[in-house]
Parts: C-alpha cells; sequence; structure tokens
C-alpha cells in the first residue's frame, strides 16, 4: 500500500513490459505538458548517479543476486524521491516518470523475491495521481525489442534466472512472468490501462485526456516567465 | 547452524537446508573493541582447528566503492543511505557469508544489521520498515552485545582513532562540535541497542573490563555452543 499524495505536486508514472512503448507516451507526455507552460519534471527508472558505479560494476561482473538487485535499484530511487522527486512534488511540480515503484514489484518478483518485501522496501513513495498500463501482448513486445536492438543484455534478459541458455527464450520467459505481476497490479494499484497497440497518436490522445482531468482547476507551480508577465 | 532461520522471508529464490558452519556476531557502538575481538577469536578457533572467515559492514566487493563516494559527497540521504546498506549486507551475506556457512566455516561478523537498524532509526527511520527490510537476514547462531557507556567510548576513541564525521553523528548535526554530537549520538545509538537485547536475542557482554576478561566471556559462551568442545586445557 502506496500513501496517498498529500504534497502541491501531480505525480504520473508509466509502467509496462520493454516494448510496450511507454517511453514513447511520457515523452510526448512531458513535452505536451511543458508547451502547456506547466512546470513539469522528467524521471527515469535507475538513473542516479548515486548508484550508477556500483550498477556497472555489479552488472559487468554478473554479481547480482535478486536481492541485491533490487536492494541496489530501490537505492537509486531513494536517491531520486529524496534529492528530486519529493522536493519538487512539494513545490508543487508535475513529475513524470518513466517506471516507478512498480517495475520493482514486477521484476524483482519475477526475479524471485517476496511481494510484500519489495513493497515494504518503497512504502514511503506515494500512489501516484495516474499510473498508467501500457499493455502489449508478449509477441509484440519482443518484435518490437529485437527490431530496435543489437543484442539482449544479461539482466534483461533475465539470464541471471537460469530460465533459459538462449538469450530470446530467456527474454520471453521473463517478460511474461513480469506481465503476471502487472496484471495483478492492476486493481491493487488503481493502474489505468492504455492498449499499447494502438497508434502512438490515439495512444496519446487517451493519455492527454485522462491527463487533463486531473490537471484542471489546478494551478501547480508557476513557471518563472509567467511570473515575469512578459515584462 | 543448528537451523536455517531468517527474520523474515528469507531468500526465496535459493534453497538452503544445511549450513554446518557458524555465525557469530560482535555487535556494539563504535569504540566498544570489536574489531580487537574478532582477531582475539579467530586465532584461538584457528588454534582449536576450525576455518574461520570474517567480514564486516561495508565490505562487499560490490557496494564498497561507490558507497565510499557517497558517504563523501554531500546529497546521500537517508533512505538512499539505509538501502546502500542493506544492499552491502545482502551482497555479503550471499556471496561471502552463506557460502563460507555452507563449507563449514565459523563466521565472524563485526557489526550485523543491528547496527545499521539503531543508526537508521537515529536518523529517523521508521523501526517497523527498517527490521522489514532485513526480512532476508539470516539470524545468527550467537550475537555478542559489547556494551560500553559513554565515558568508556569517549576514551577509547580520544586514544585511539580520533572523533570522526560519522561516528560522531555529524550528518544529522547532535551538536555544533564533534565532541557533544558524538555524545549525543553515541547515547541515542546505545538506546537503541538496549532496545532491540531482548528483540534479537543479544548476549550482553560487560565491555568496560579488560580485554582479556572481555575475551575469556566470548570464549566460554562459544565453547557451549553445539559441536565444540572445551578445548583440552590441562
Amino acid at each position: 500500500m502506496l500513501q496517498p499524495n498529500s504534497y502541491a505536486g501531480k505525480l504520473i508514472v508509466v509502467e509496462g513490459i520493454d516494448g510496450s512503448g511507454k517511453s514513447t507516451q511520457i515523452d510526448l507526455l512531458f513535452k505536451w505538458l511543458q508547451s502547456q507552460k506547466r512546470s513539469v519534471y522528467f524521471s527515469e527508472w535507475n538513473s542516479s548517479e548515486l548508484v550508477k558505479s556500483t550498477t556497472r560494476l555489479g552488472k559487468k561482473r554478473k554479481m547480482f543476486t535478486p536481492t541485491t538487485f533490487s536492494l541496489l535499484q530501490a537505492t537509486d530511487f531513494a536517491d531520486r524521491w529524496e534529492n528530486r522527486i519529493l522536493p519538487l512534488l512539494k513545490a508543487g511540480v508535475i513529475v513524470v516518470a518513466d517506471r516507478y515503484a512498480f517495475t520493482a514489484f514486477g521484476r524483482d518478483v519475477a526475479r524471485g523475491v517476496g511481494r510484500q518485501w519489495v513493497r515494504n522496501l518503497y512504502s514511503f513513495a506515494i500512489q501516484p495521481d495516474i499510473a498508467f498500463y501500457f499493455r502489449v501482448p508478449l509477441d509484440i513486445a519482443v518484435d518490437r525489442i529485437m527490431m530496435s536492438r543489437a543484442k539482449l543484455k544479461y539482466y534483461e534478459a533475465g539470464m541471471d534466472l537460469g530460465l533459459s541458455d538462449n538469450t530470446v527464450t530467456s527474454f520471453r520467459l521473463f517478460q511474461q512472468r513480469i506481465i503476471d505481476e502487472y496484471e495483478q497490479m492492476i486493481t491493487e494499484f488503481g493502474f489505468t490501462v492504455i492498449d499499447g497497440t494502438l497508434p502512438i497518436q490515439a495512444q496519446q490522445q487517451r493519455v492527454r485526456r485522462v491527463a487533463r482531468k486531473i490537471l484542471q482547476d489546478w494551478r501547480g507551480l508557476p513557471v518563472p516567465d509567467q511570473i515575469a508577465g512578459g515584462s | 547452524m543448528k537451523e536455517v532461520a531468517f527474520y523474515g522471508d528469507g531468500l526465496p529464490y535459493s534453497s538452503i537446508e544445511d549450513l554446518p558452519g557458524k555465525l557469530i556476531v560482535l555487535e556494539g557502538t563504535d569504540g566498544v573493541g570489536r574489531s580487537t575481538h574478532i582477531q582475539l577469536l579467530r586465532k584461538w578457533l584457528e588454534e582449536e582447528g576450525f576455518g574461520v572467515s570474517d567480514t564486516g559492514l561495508t565490505r562487499s566487493p560490490m557496494t564498497q566503492p561507490g558507497l565510499d563516494a557517497a558517504k563523501a559527497g554531500n546529497t546521500l540521504g537517508r533512505l538512499a543511505m539505509s538501502l546502500f546498506y542493506a544492499t552491502d549486507f545482502a551482497d555479503r551475506l550471499e556471496n561471502q557469508i552463506i557460502p563460507a556457512l555452507k563449507a563449514g566455516f565459523y563466521v565472524l561478523s563485526d557489526r550485523y544489521f543491528y547496527s545499521v537498524i539503531a543508526r537508521d532509526v537515529v536518523r529517523g527511520a521508521d523501526p517497523e520498515w527498517a527490521r522489514k527490510l532485513y526480512g532476508f537476514a539470516l539470524k545468527p547462531d550467537m550475537v555478542f552485545y559489547l556494551r560500553a557507556g559513554l565515558p568508556t567510548l569517549v576514551a577509547r576513541i580520544v586514544h585511539g582513532r580520533g572523533f570522526d564525521f560519522w561516528e560522531s553523528g555529524m550528518d544529522i548535526r547532535c551538536a555544533n562540535n564533534l565532541y557533544d554530537s558524538f555524545c549525543s549520538y553515541q547515547t541515542l545509538v546505545i538506546q537503541q541497542f538496549d532496545q532491540m537485547v531482548d528483540e534479537f536475542g543479544f548476549i550482553t557482554i560487560d565491555a568496560t573490563r579488560s580485554v582479556e576478561q572481555v575475551f575469556q566471556d566470548l570464549r566460554t559462551h562459544i565453547q557451549a555452543l553445539e559441536g565444540l568442545e572445551t578445548p583440552a586445557e590441562d
């Protein structure tokens, strides 16, 4: 259970498996919000400088276990939470996040850690105002990934789970487990489900419609040139 | 170990049935003499013919460089620090402690997660959250709590390595100078340890006595552990 948002800002997150198209959609949403003269900040999963060198070392030497992988990503999130997301939410900014705690609830549980254990790790975080879940059939997501990427990486493919010696087979099995977790989270966390097989523009229309609903009659932090009044 | 037990779910993806080694933990605040006693215990156990492995906080090869760098900067928040230490602990547990226990070693741990919880809670962490975090941790065979009051700690630190920024809780500015901050901070940490004695079954050892007296105590307790006969002394 995540705490309700009691801060001045708004939090909008996107979730979905690799190849679901969520990053494209959050990028479009982010740019649209900027064009609407909203104070908006974008935060990406696993992007904190604090743990970057440790993550690189762990991946390179294949040192991770499901528990250390989970804890290190939670450290990354906590660092972004304490230094960026929380202060900006308090200031009245719209924070948009490409992946959020739900990614950990999906991937880490697919790797084998306990559902309640990983939920406790992130219990300091808030329930987003909107959590979009981009749902796509596994085959489509895998095709998209295989087209855009030369080679699947070891942890990305879930090779650490020992499900298969074949990277693509392992990736498929791993992603299916994540889908199963996401599906259970739809009601648990009130996901707004978007059909990720629709054309990009049609998806974005839906995304904006939902976002508009929570942003109407809401001011948030003004952007500086509005304060200056153009003078 | 008598039985393999965890504080929570443990490590659900790995099956650990039998750990023939023994896990002995020395806990206590900064300056109680933990590292001295780890050395003495190691020497004694090796003389008895046991394989000994030792470990301590932030010694994971994966997290140590990153954690040191993070502590040297000024952006490390409370939550990120708690979780980074937990990562270090988990890495050592799974990659050092458990393999050594499987191989039948005595593992001497200079601190365990209790210290980390004590420090986290003093820094404002939710005690319940911090405990659940370590649900993956193995229950040791024995946990010694080397206890000394503030005057002893001050004397040892002054005549030892000197006051340190983190050991004095200067990150949370318990006071505006190292000495007062050290006193306030360590007092709060001692309170946390005292509260954990029953909860985690610590064996409290009076660490204000001489090294020899403390060591005799530790040795007697360890000798009483199943599988270790009293050494042949004439």
